[in-house]
Parts: C-alpha cells; sequence; structure tokens
C-alpha cells in the first residue's frame, strides 16, 4: 500500500465503505465475511488482521471468529449470515459459483438486495486483496498481540484515517513511508 | 436473469456501479490509476494484462470490453485474439509475456507468484512498479470478474457494443460511465 498510494487510496476507500460505513449489516458481520473468505484464500495477514478486527467488534470473542473459519454452520451466528457467507464462499471460487437457489436461501433469512450486493463484493474484494498481499510476498508478522491492537484501532478509526498512518499527507509525497 | 434487480439497460459492471454508486467510486478510480493513467506500461499492455486475466477467469463481459479497450489503443485487434489463444506466441514483447505469466500465477492464488517468474521478469527490463501493478491489476481483476459473474450481471453478446465501450474506455478511461441508460 505504501509502494504505490495512488492505488492505496480506493483500495482503502473500498475498504472503509464495504466494511466501517453504516450499514444494515453491523461491522463484525462484514469483517467476518472478510475474514472468511481471506482463510480460504490461504491469506494469513488478512485473516489474522481481519479476524482481530472482527473481535475487536464483538467485544473480544476470538472464539466465535475461530468457529467462522473452521465450519460457520455450526457456528452461534444468525441464519442470515450463514446464508450469506455461503455466497461468499461460492464467490471465492468464482462468480460463476453462485446459484439462483444459494440467493433465495439468503433472501429466505431475510437478507436484503444491498446486504446480498456487498456479501458479493466484499468477498470479490478480498480475492482482490489477499491475492496483493500473498502475490508480492509481503512480510507478514506472527504476532498475535500486535494484530488485536491494530484490529482494535481499526475497529475504531476506520481504514481511510487508518491508512494515514503510511499514506503520505496530500501535497507532500516526499513524506511516503515504507513499510506497514 | 441477475441475483439481484439490478438496472435493466446497463450491461456488466454498469449495472452493479449504478446499483452501488457508492462503492462505484473507489472501484473506478482503481481501475482508471491502474489501466488509463501514465504508467511506463502503455495502457494497451495493462488491458491485456486485464484481459488475459479475466479470459481465464471465464468472464465474458470482462474479457470482451477490455479487450475492445486493448484493440482500440493498440490499433490491432489480432493481437488481442493472439494473446487470448496462446500468449507465448503473441506479436507483444518479451518483458509484456513474462508480466502475463506472473498474472496468470496471481490468477491461481497470490502464493503461485514465483520468485523465478519475478526474476524472468526483472531480466526483461521489468521494473518493481511495473511488477507491482501487473499483480495488482491481475488481482483487481480477481474481484471485478466476481463481480460481474457473481451477481450474475446481464452480458449481451453485441460486439458493436463492446467496440463502442472500448473506444470510451480507451479514450476517456473509467471515471465516468462508458455507458448511459437512455433516458
Amino acid at each position: 500500500m505504501a509502494f504505490r498510494p495512488e492505488t492505496a487510496k480506493p483500495l482503502n476507500e473500498l475498504a472503509e465503505i464495504l466494511l466501517h460505513a453504516p450499514n444494515s449489516l453491523t461491522p463484525a458481520e462484514r469483517e467476518l465475511i472478510a475474514t472468511y473468505v481471506s482463510s480460504q484464500n490461504d491469506c494469513y495477514f488478512c485473516q489474522t488482521v481481519h479476524g482481530a478486527i472482527a473481535a475487536a467488534h464483538l467485544e473480544g470473542n476470538e472464539e466465535l471468529v475461530r468457529c467462522v473459519k473452521a465450519d460457520f454452520l455450526n457456528a452461534d451466528i444468525s441464519e442470515k449470515l450463514k446464508a450469506l457467507l455461503a455466497i461468499a464462499g461460492q464467490v471465492q471460487k468464482g462468480g460463476k459459483f453462485v446459484t439462483a437457489r444459494d440467493v433465495e436461501a439468503a433472501r429466505d433469512a431475510g437478507a436484503t438486495d444491498t446486504e446480498i450486493h456487498d456479501t458479493v463484493l466484499i468477498a470479490a474484494a478480498f480475492c482482490m486483496y489477499n491475492r496483493y498481499v500473498d502475490g508480492l510476498d509481503t512480510w507478514q508478522p506472527h504476532d498475535e498481540e500486535l494484530y488485536r491492537q491494530r484490529g482494535r484501532k481499526t475497529a475504531r478509526e476506520g481504514y481511510v484515517t487508518m491508512s494515514r498512518e503510511y499514506l503520505p499527507q496530500q501535497g507532500h509525497p516526499e513524506q511516503a513511508e515504507q513499510g506497514a | 436473469m441477475p441475483h439481484i434487480p439490478l438496472p435493466v439497460e446497463l450491461p456488466g459492471i454498469s449495472s452493479a456501479f449504478a446499483f452501488r454508486p457508492e462503492t462505484a467510486k473507489p472501484l473506478r478510480e482503481l481501475a482508471h490509476t491502474l489501466l488509463h493513467e501514465p504508467n511506463s506500461l502503455l495502457p494497451g499492455e495493462r488491458e491485456l494484462i486485464a484481459t488475459y486475466v479475466s479470459s481465464l477467469n471465464d468472464c465474458y463481459f470482462c474479457q470482451t470490453s477490455h479487450g475492445a479497450a486493448a484493440a482500440c489503443h493498440l490499433g490491432d485487434r489480432d493481437v488481442v485474439k493472439q494473446v487470448h489463444a496462446d500468449f507465448q506466441q503473441a506479436h507483444i514483447s518479451e518483458k509484456l509475456k513474462r508480466l502475463l505469466v506472473i498474472a496468470g500465477q496471481v490468477q491461481r492464488g497470490g502464493k503461485n507468484v514465483t520468485k523465478t517468474a519475478m526474476d524472468a521478469a526483472r531480466e526483461e527490463g521489468a521494473t518493481d512498479m511495473e511488477i507491482h501493478d501487473a499483480v495488482l491489476i491481475a488481482a483487481a481483476f480477481c474481484m471485478f470478474n466476481r463481480y460481474v459473474d457473481g451477481l450474475a450481471t446481464w452480458q449481451p453478446h453485441d460486439e458493436a457494443m463492446y467496440a463502442l465501450m472500448g473506444a470510451h474506455l480507451a479514450h476517456e478511461g473509467y471515471s465516468n460511465p462508458s455507458i448511459r441508460p437512455e433516458r
């Protein structure tokens, strides 16, 4: 992200709207979708950081995050979220895997059109973010406490604010910092 | 039929953008920066990367519209067909072939990108920024393709429409809709 601020800006804005901005799906539900897709794509950094953000939204319930990754159908989440996670799992395999039956099941559980749209786009977007992170072979520290702290901060402040830590201030590109 | 009620007169991603303008804005900006803004890789080369990844993901709308944009930039429709059929035999630079190898690895999953492929691209003169952009273009089209097909958007088989879209994308980029509802 810090390497290329021009692309970091829309990437952070997209994450902000999909995961943090007000929505009929709670931030925790949306972060669980992001975490689940990232675990299906085997991206350590994304599943750990978004899992930590989800846990921060859930008063530190890391066990629930683990359950969703391992077997969401038996996790303590709503039927609606289970149906949306099923759609997200199909998107992860490829867009054409999403069936009318998957969508109908989500509607039957009370999902709105926008919630279905956002689930598809969150899952699709994490098929991008995961590939971006792993495709460049980025440095991914294995320090759970670091992710917890970052998770709490992102849950509180969102993605655009957090990105100010590593993106140059507008008009001062020379302040760009490497890392993160 | 689309999975959710998208505007009926708009094809492909245009209908999803119209349905949710809030997410359309950063998605358009990302595409514009990656594919259209000045860069050491030609817009035609970047559109070929987008087209190739979209064909691997079997997304008809994206591979046809970006193929049309590439053809317009390059003034050459045959090269798009060559890349689609077998890019190693296409009339493109050795550097672009090696970036397409990386893009194909990203399409299968980020962890599939090998150091050998990176080194091979560098040997042909690819810069760090070009490699970064090839990875992000490929990753972004793994998103755009899933978005377009995951909502089951309307994707007409209409060559003239894609030729018009391609010309618009090549000349104007991605900041504004290439197709507007006829109202």
